[in-house]
């Protein structure tokens, strides 16, 4: 594991019951870079996402072989601290999820689970936190209104603020533009370049686009295998398993 | 699965083919106005590279076309970017055909010079390869491509050999030298025909392996790349 390394997964399998979900996954996460994760409906890339912050845990049945490494760290190994974790590596999901609370108390929630009690403190992290987020300068002076009154991209966009708070290394994203329209989607893509300048970013995406556009690495999985990572502009070029070029050239199927 | 686009690019293929086959034409011609004086093949080169100059642009335009809409990628991209490429190879060896036709036309007023059935060799050599390079490209046969590359030293070393004979031919028959200078030049249009055909094989070896192998470039990858600061 080279010092950009933040995360490193090896031999990585996942079993959902007798359902073999993720076969042998071995992969290195740079750090500070964006990684996506393509391939078919059902080929293990969310699965994936989720073993790196353990929320596969809350699934009955679940049972993992092989290893994480978080900065060197096994984040499975006995003992360990799975919220902490969590704030370590915290995850956007497909739909925007924002508690049904006001803008500014979405913000603060981590803060406050985390005992923050110091209500200057607080505000400005949910102001630098908003800042990062884009969302600062529109929304300054609503931050008590309810944040489901927010249209669609600023919910997602308010999700990424609410894990800035903690203060993550790694942000996790499993199709974070789904539910978005191109120009949201832009929005959202642009937000992720900005952010990896501080944080390592992975996403799940289907929009191969987008893979394209944003990440630094990509990978290709079906049927629960890795079947190629590498660098993004080499895996839309040049890439080496005939598997990865039927898929990205849409003759997969 | 099938592809819509498959088909599309197939016909952009058959479009490169009848270009190429076009351009052999025009060569063919100009070489039979030089070693047959056929006053009658000049005309054609001349209305085929007007031909030839309106496909390269509705080739350019299908190509522009297929990128925006489809946004192809890996080997899908790759062959199209060789297509915009090999594209403007078969134009600009088209235009090698109409500078011997028009060194030819020059030629036709002059006395011929005898001993130069190695033009003849040099333009069998070039049309060759001009049609298997295209051949190679659009069947992705990177072993006849390989093929032209080889081919190349060939011309060349006809292309040395015809300057010496002119030079000497020029040391004596000093009325000569015009034809000469002409016949010099019409071997050097003939060896950049080749040069091209080599591009078009490269092309299908970058198209087809994802390897660039130009100016031994895959022999140099250790060395310093000019803009890899702005990568």
């Amino acid at each position: 594991m080279t010092t950009d390394t933040v995360i490193s997964v090896s031999d990585l399998d996942l079993f959902y019951g007798a359902f073999h979900a993720l076969k042998g996954v071995t992969v290195n996460v740079k750090k500070q870079q964006i990684t996506a994760l393509i391939g078919p409906s059902g080929c293990g890339k969310s699965t994936l996402l989720r073993t790196l912050n353990r929320m596969n845990d809350l699934i009955p049945g679940v049972k993992v072989t092989g290893s994480i490494l978080l900065d060197g760290k096994n984040i499975y190994a006995a003992g360990n601290d799975v919220c902490a974790l969590r704030k370590r590596v915290g995850m956007v999901f497909q739909r925007p999820n924002p508690f049904p609370l006001s803008i500014y108390d979405n913000v603060a929630f981590g803060l406050r689970v985390a005992g923050m009690t110091n209500r200057q403190q607080i505000e400005s992290i949910v102001e630098r936190s908003m800042k990062s987020a884009w969302l600062w300068d529109q929304l300054k002076g609503k931050l008590n209104e309810p944040a489901l009154s927010l249209p669609l991209d600023q919910q997602q966009r308010l999700c990424v603020a609410r894990l800035l708070a903690v203060e993550p290394d790694v942000i996790l994203m499993d199709e974070p533009c789904s539910a978005l329209d191109p120009i949201a989607t832009a929005r959202i893509e642009e937000l992720m370049l900005e952010l990896k300048k501080a944080y390592t970013i992975m996403i799940v995406t289907h929009n191969m686009q987008q893979a394209a556009r944003i990440s630094d690495f990509s990978g290709y999985m079906l049927l629960g295998e890795m079947i190629e990572f590498d660098q993004t502009a080499r895996i839309f070029t040049t890439p080496q398993d005939t598997r990865t070029q039927d898929y990205i050239s849409g003759r997969y199927g | 699965m099938e592809r819509h686009f498959d088909e599309q690019l197939q016909e952009l293929k058959n479009h490169l083919m009848k270009m190429s086959a076009m351009a052999e034409i025009m060569i063919a011609d100009a070489v039979k106005t030089v070693v047959e004086r056929d006053a009658d093949a000049v005309s054609p080169v001349y209305e085929r590279e007007e031909i030839v100059n309106q496909m390269e642009m509705e080739i350019d335009e299908t190509c522009l076309k297929l990128i925006a809409l489809h946004q192809p990628t890996a080997c899908d991209l790759r062959f199209l970017m060789g297509a915009v490429k090999t594209n403007a190879e078969l134009e600009r060896l088209a235009d090698e055909a109409v500078n011997i036709v028009q060194k030819a036309s020059h030629l036709l007023g002059m006395p011929q010079l005898k001993p130069f059935e190695i033009i003849p060799e040099m333009a069998t050599i070039a049309r060759g390869m001009v049609r298997d390079s295209l051949r190679a490209f659009v069947n992705r046969n990177v072993t006849l491509a390989r093929d032209v590359l080889k081919r190349d030293d060939r011309l060349d070393a006809l292309k040395s050999q015809i300057a010496i004979i002119l030079t000497d031919f020029m040391k004596t028959e000093t009325a000569s030298i015009p034809s000469a200078i002409d016949l010099l030049f019409i071997s050097r249009y003939l060896e950049r025909i080749g040069d091209h055909a080599t591009n078009i094989s490269e092309i299908t070896i970058f198209v087809v392996e994802g390897i660039d192998i130009r100016h031994h470039a895959d022999e140099k990858r250790s060395l310093q790349r000019p803009f890899a600061a702005a990568e």
